[in-house]
C-alpha cells in the first residue's frame, strides 16, 4: 500500500508540472487557434536565461526575474508578433509547421549556444525527504505541487473574477461578439501570449533541479503537454489541470504495474479513447461544428 | 496540362535519367533517397494535399512497409510479392486507422495520427521476437529480377526511378478518374460535397488508405536502399519531414511532392558549410518559408505566372491553398 | 530561364558539392559522428577529445609529415544518414575512417567500410560489432562481451549475490548491455529477479524503484545514460533501496557523482574508461580536456583521443598511408603508453578488432570514486 500511495504522490507532483504546461498550451489555443507544438521548449529554455544570467553574476533571485522577463517578452511577445500574427491568417497549418520548426530552433540554439550536457540548477527549497502515510516525499515535490495549484488557482481567479479575465473568456469564446462589445480582442489575445510566457517560466523553474536543465527535456514535456490538454478538454482550463494530474499518475502506475516497456503507450491509447469516444476531452465542451 | 510545363516535366524526367551518370555513389544514394521519399510524399499529398487531412502517421507507414519487406524478403519470399504485400497491408492498416479516426475534425486527427506513430514505433522496438528490436534488421538485401540484380547504386537508382514513375501515373490516373475529382471536391467545399450526395467519408478514407499505401510501397524500397533498418528512423521525425515536404513542395499540386522531397534531401547536404549549426539554419528557413510562401514553392511558381497574366496551370494542377 | 534548367543547376550545385581539395601535404581522415539526436552527448565527447588529439598530433607535425585533415559530419544518431554520410566520404578515398559511436550506426557502416577495405575505428560496444568475421573495424572500449564478464564476476565473488534486478535503458546501448548481462547471470547461475526498463530521457524513476524495491534482490546492476542514472540514484535513496547498486563506467563517474548530490556514495561497479582512473596520463589528459572545453568529459572523450593516437602509432609502424596495410597490422598490435603516451593505457587489438586493456573496479566514497582494484588485461 505504501509503495501505491508513493506512486500516486510522484506522479502527483508530476502531474501538476504537466497540468502546468497544458493549462498554457489550453490558452493559446483557446483564444488564437494557435497549436504550439513549440510549448515543451518554451519550457526548457527559461531555465537556460536564468542560467545565463548566473553565469553573469547574478544572485539566484534576480536571475529568476531575469529569466521570468525574458520569458514573457520572447516565448510570449516576440513569438506573437514574429510568427504568429504573420501566419494566423494563412490557416492552422502552417503555424503547426512553424511551431514544430521553432521547438527545432530552440532545441539546437540551447545545445550549440549554452551546452549540449545537462546543467544542475538550484533548487527552490532544499532536498530534505519527509515520510507520509509510509511514502517518502521529497520536499522538491510538495514545493512543486503547491506552487503548480497555487498558479492555477491565481490563474482561475483571473480568469473568473475580474474583468480582465472574464474579457479574455470571451475573446476565446467568439471574437466577433466580443469585438461588437468593446473588447480590445487584439490586447486579449496579448495578454494570453504573455501568460503563457509567465506559465512556462514557473514550470521551467519547478522542474529543473529534478530535472536537470537540458535541452531535450522540451521533446516529453511538449508531447505531455498535448496528451494532458486534449485528455482533459481542449476548451477548459480546468480539463488542462485534469488531464495533467490522470497523466502523472496513470505514467507511474502503469509503468510499475503494467508493462514498462509500454510505458509510454498507455497515455497515447487513452489519448486515442478520448478523441474517437469524446473528442472534447473529459471535462471540455462540446465543440460545435461552424460550416 | 499547358505546354510550358510538359516541355518542363519532359525536361526533368531525362536530367532525371541523364544526371547519375555524372554522380558518384553518394550522389546517386542521394537521388535514390529523393525517388524513395517522394513515392511517400506523394500519398501524403493525396492525403492532405487533395482531401485535406493532416495525417502525422506517414512515417510510421513507411516503417510498416519497410519491415514488411525485411522479414519477408528474410524469409525467402520474393521481392515482387513482399512489395506487392507491403502496400495492400498499409492499406489495409490505413484503412482500418482512419475509419474510426477520420470521423474527428482536422486538428485531432493530427494528434491521433501522432499517437499512432508512436505506438507503431513503440511495438517495432518492443516486440523483439518479431522486429529484432532496437537493434533493427541488418544486411537486406537488394531485390534482383529475372537475373537483373540491382545491387549496384545505379542499377537500384533506375529501379527506384521505375517505381517512382509508375505509381505517379497511377495517382495521375487516379487523380483523373471519377474518384480524384471527388477528392478535389472534398477538399474544395466538403458540406457542399456532402449537399451533392457525395459520401465524403467513404472517399476520405479511400484518399487516406490510397495515401498510407504509398508510404508503404515507399518503405519498401527504402529497406533495400538503406540495408539497415531500425525503429528510430519511422518515427515522428520522418512523419514531420514528410510533412514539410508536401506543405514545402506546395501542398495539393501534383508535382509539389517532386519538389518538397528534392529541397528536403538536397536542403541538408548545403546546410553543411554552417558546420554544427545547419539544423538551426534549416529551422529558419521552414519558418521563413512559412510566413512567406505558405502555399509552397509551387504556390509561389502560381502566382508569379498568374502575376505575368498567363494561363493558369488546369484545376488537377491547382490548390486551394492551405487551410483557406 | 527555363525551370528545368534552374534545377539543374541546382541539383548539379548541391551534388556536386562533395569533393574537398586535398593538398598532398595533409592525409584525410573523416570523422562520422552523433552531433545531434539522441547520441548527441556520446557524440560531442567523442569529437572533443578526438579533435584535441588531432590539434596536438598536428602542433608536432602530423603523421609522418602530414597534417591530418578531419572534417566532422553528422548522423544525427540516425543508420541511414550515417551510412549516406559514410558514402559520401567513401567516395573521396579516406586513409581511415573514424566513428561512429552509436552500434547502430556502426553495424551499418561495417558493411561499406569492409567492401572498401578501409579501416574504420569505432566507438560502439555493442557486441555484435566483432561478431560479424570483419576484418576492417576496430573498437575503442571493451565490447559489452568483455565488460560484462568483468561485472558479473564481481558480483558472483565479490557481493556474493544469489539475486540480482537490473535496470536499463531502452536503446541499443542499453538493451545491448541488458542482454549479454542476463547471459553472463545465467551463466553464473544468479537470478535475474527484476527486469525493468526505462526511456531515454525519463525524469521519474517512482514506479521503477517501487518495482525493484519489491523484488528484494540481492544486487542492483544499473545500466542507463548519465543524467538518468543521476535521476534513479537520488530516487533510490529517497525510497531507501538498502541493496548495493553497482553499474559499468557511466554509474560512476563524476558526472553522475555530481549530478547525483550525494545519492551515489555507496555505489559500486566496473569501471573501463574513466578520466577518474589512478593513472597520471589519464587524469592529466581529463585535466587538459576540462581547460580546453570547460566540462569533464566522460569515457567518449578517451575513446576519440586515444583512437587518433592509435592511428598515428600504427601509421608509423607501417610507415606508410596504406589503408589495407593499416587494418593487417593493427590485428594482434598492442601499443604502450612508453612507445605512444597518448595511448594513454596499455592496449591491445585481437584479430577481431576488439580492445584489450585494464580496467578497474570502483567504489564512490564521500563523493568521490575510489579505485579499489585494478583488473588485468584478459589476454594477460
Amino acid at each position: 500500500m505504501a509503495s501505491f500511495i508513493q506512486l500516486l504522490v510522484s506522479g502527483l507532483a508530476t502531474g501538476a508540472i504537466y497540468a502546468l504546461i497544458a493549462v498554457g498550451f489550453t490558452l493559446l489555443w483557446q483564444t488564437s487557434q494557435t497549436i504550439n507544438f513549440a510549448q515543451g521548449e518554451f519550457v526548457m529554455l527559461p531555465a537556460f536565461f536564468i542560467l545565463a544570467a548566473m553565469n553573469l553574476g547574478a544572485p539566484f533571485w534576480l536571475a529568476t526575474l531575469i529569466g521570468l522577463l525574458l520569458s514573457i517578452v520572447v516565448l510570449g511577445l516576440l513569438f506573437k508578433l514574429i510568427i504568429v500574427d504573420p501566419m494566423l491568417r494563412y490557416g492552422v497549418l502552417p503555424l503547426v509547421i512553424s511551431t514544430i520548426a521553432l521547438s527545432l530552433f530552440l532545441k539546437e540554439a540551447a545545445k550549440d549556444f549554452y551546452s549540449s550536457q545537462a546543467q544542475p540548477f538550484p533548487a527552490l527549497v532544499p532536498a530534505t525527504d519527509l515520510n507520509v502515510f509510509g511514502a517518502v516525499i521529497s520536499l522538491q515535490s510538495l514545493a512543486v505541487l503547491a506552487i503548480a495549484v497555487a498558479t492555477v488557482l491565481a490563474l482561475h481567479f483571473l480568469l473568473n473574477k475580474t474583468r480582465l479575465g472574464r474579457c479574455m473568456q470571451a475573446t476565446a469564446q467568439n471574437p466577433t461578439l466580443a469585438r461588437i462589445l468593446g473588447i480590445p480582442v487584439e490586447r486579449m489575445v496579448l495578454y494570453t501570449f504573455l501568460i503563457n510566457g509567465v506559465l512556462v517560466a514557473i514550470a521551467s523553474i519547478l522542474i529543473s533541479p529534478i530535472y536537470l536543465a537540458k535541452f531535450t527535456n522540451g521533446e516529453t514535456l511538449g508531447i505531455a503537454a498535448f496528451l494532458a490538454a486534449i485528455i482533459g478538454g481542449f476548451n477548459q482550463v480546468r480539463g488542462a489541470i485534469l488531464g495533467g494530474v490522470i497523466l502523472g499518475i496513470l505514467d507511474n502506475l502503469s509503468a510499475a504495474y503494467l508493462s514498462s516497456q509500454y510505458r509510454g503507450a498507455f497515455p497515447l491509447i487513452i489519448l486515442i479513447a478520448v478523441i474517437l469516444l469524446r473528442p472534447q476531452g473529459l471535462l471540455g465542451r462540446v465543440e460545435e461544428r461552424t460550416v | 496540362m499547358n505546354r510550358l510545363g510538359t516541355f518542363l516535366v519532359a525536361a526533368a524526367a531525362v536530367f532525371a535519367v541523364a544526371v547519375p551518370f555524372f554522380l558518384k555513389p553518394f550522389g546517386i544514394y542521394l537521388i535514390s533517397m529523393w525517388a524513395v521519399l517522394t513515392i511517400a510524399a506523394i500519398g501524403l499529398n493525396l492525403t492532405l494535399g487533395y482531401a485535406g487531412q493532416v495525417s502525422m502517421a506517414q512515417g510510421a507507414f513507411v516503417g510498416i512497409g519497410a519491415y514488411t519487406v525485411a522479414l519477408l524478403t528474410q524469409a525467402d519470399v520474393p521481392y515482387a510479392a513482399a512489395f506487392v504485400a507491403a502496400g495492400l497491408f498499409c492499406f489495409a492498416v490505413g484503412w482500418v486507422l482512419g475509419y474510426p479516426a477520420l470521423r474527428v475534425q482536422h486538428h485531432y486527427l493530427a494528434f491521433v495520427t501522432l499517437a499512432f506513430n508512436t505506438l507503431v514505433f513503440l511495438v517495432l522496438r518492443n516486440e523483439e521476437w518479431l522486429t529484432n528490436g532496437i537493434y533493427g534488421i541488418n544486411s537486406i538485401a537488394r531485390p534482383a529480377f529475372f537475373g537483373w540484380s540491382t545491387g549496384k547504386a545505379l542499377d537500384f537508382y533506375f529501379f527506384c526511378l521505375g517505381a517512382l514513375t509508375v505509381l505517379s501515373l497511377a495517382t495521375w490516373w487516379i487523380l483523373r478518374s471519377p474518384w480524384g475529382r471527388a477528392f478535389v471536391a472534398l477538399r474544395e467545399n466538403p458540406v457542399r460535397a456532402l449537399s451533392l450526395g457525395l459520401d465524403t467519408r467513404r472517399y476520405t478514407l479511400i484518399a487516406f488508405a490510397i495515401g498510407s499505401s504509398l508510404a508503404g510501397l515507399a518503405g519498401a524500397l527504402y529497406a533495400p536502399l538503406v540495408q539497415y533498418i531500425e525503429p528510430n528512423s519511422f518515427g515522428l521525425g520522418m512523419s514531420f519531414n514528410l510533412l514539410l515536404m508536401v506543405i514545402v513542395g506546395g501542398s495539393g499540386y501534383f508535382f509539389g511532392p517532386f519538389l518538397g522531397a528534392l529541397v528536403a534531401v538536397l536542403l541538408p547536404e548545403w546546410m553543411r558549410i554552417t558546420e554544427g549549426y545547419y539544423l538551426i539554419v534549416y529551422a529558419m528557413f521552414v519558418m521563413v518559408m512559412m510566413a512567406f510562401c505558405p502555399s509552397g514553392l509551387l504556390g509561389l511558381v502560381e502566382r508569379a505566372l498568374k502575376a505575368v497574366g498567363r494561363r493558369t496551370p488546369s484545376p488537377i494542377l491547382r490548390s486551394e491553398g492551405v487551410g483557406q | 530561364m527555363s525551370r528545368s534548367g534552374l534545377f539543374a543547376a541546382v541539383v548539379a550545385a548541391g551534388l556536386g558539392f562533395t569533393s574537398p581539395v586535398l593538398a598532398q601535404s595533409t592525409v584525410y581522415i573523416p570523422a562520422i559522428l552523433e552531433l545531434s539526436g539522441a547520441g548527441a552527448v556520446s557524440g560531442t565527447n567523442f569529437r572533443d577529445g578526438m579533435l584535441m588529439a588531432i590539434d596536438e598530433i598536428n602542433g608536432k607535425g602530423g603523421i609522418l609529415g602530414r597534417k591530418i585533415e578531419t572534417p566532422v559530419l553528422d548522423t544525427q544518431s540516425d543508420a541511414g544518414i550515417s551510412r549516406a554520410q559514410l558514402q559520401k566520404v567513401l567516395d573521396n578515398k579516406p586513409y581511415v575512417v573514424i566513428g561512429p559511436v552509436f552500434s547502430g550506426s556502426v553495424l551499418v557502416d561495417m558493411a561499406l567500410t569492409q567492401q572498401a577495405e578501409i579501416p574504420e575505428i569505432v566507438g560502439g560496444e555493442a557486441a555484435a560489432i566483432t561478431q560479424k568475421g570483419g576484418t576492417y573495424v576496430f573498437r575503442t572500449s571493451f565490447g559489452q562481451q568483455f565488460s560484462m564478464p568483468k561485472i558479473a564476476n564481481y558480483i558472483r565473488d565479490g557481493i556474493k549475490a544469489k539475486t540480482v534486478a537490473v535496470l536499463w535503458v531502452n536503446n541499443d546501448f542499453g538493451k545491448g548491455g541488458r542482454d549479454t548481462f542476463v547471459k553472463e547471470m545465467a551463466a553464473r547461475n544468479i537470478k535475474v529477479v527484476a527486469d525493468v526498463s526505462t526511456e531515454s530521457g525519463q525524469a521519474d524513476f517512482s514506479a521503477d524503484v517501487v518495482k525493484i524495491k519489491a523484488a528484494n534482490a540481492d544486487a542492483i546492476f544499473v545500466y542507463v545514460n548519465e543524467e538518468e542514472s543521476a535521476r534513479f540514484l537520488r530516487e533510490a535513496k529517497k525510497q531507501g533501496i538498502k541493496a548495493p547498486l553497482l553499474g559499468e563506467t557511466t554509474l560512476l563517474g563524476q558526472k553522475v557523482i555530481d549530478l547525483a548530490q550525494g545519492a551515489a556514495d555507496g555505489v559500486r561497479g566496473h569501471v573501463g574508461l574513466t578520466v577518474d582512473a589512478p593513472i597520471p596520463a589519464v587524469q592529466q589528459f581529463g585535466e587538459k580536456f576540462k581547460k580546453r572545453f570547460n566540462y569533464v568529459c566522460d569515457h567518449n572523450g578517451i575513446k576519440g583521443y586515444t583512437a587518433v593516437y592509435m592511428i598515428k602509432h600504427v601509421t608509423e609502424k607501417i610507415g606508410k598511408f596504406d589503408s589495407k596495410a593499416f587494418a593487417q597490422a593493427a590485428h594482434g598490435m598492442t601499443i604502450t603508453p612508453k612507445d605512444e603516451p597518448g595511448i594513454l593505457m596499455e592496449a591491445t587489438w585481437d584479430k577481431n578488432g576488439d580492445i584489450d586493456r585494464e580496467s578497474f573496479l570502483g567504489e564512490v566514497v564521500n563523493g568521490k570514486q575510489k579505485i579499489v582494484a585494478t583488473l588485468p588485461k584478459l589476454g594477460k
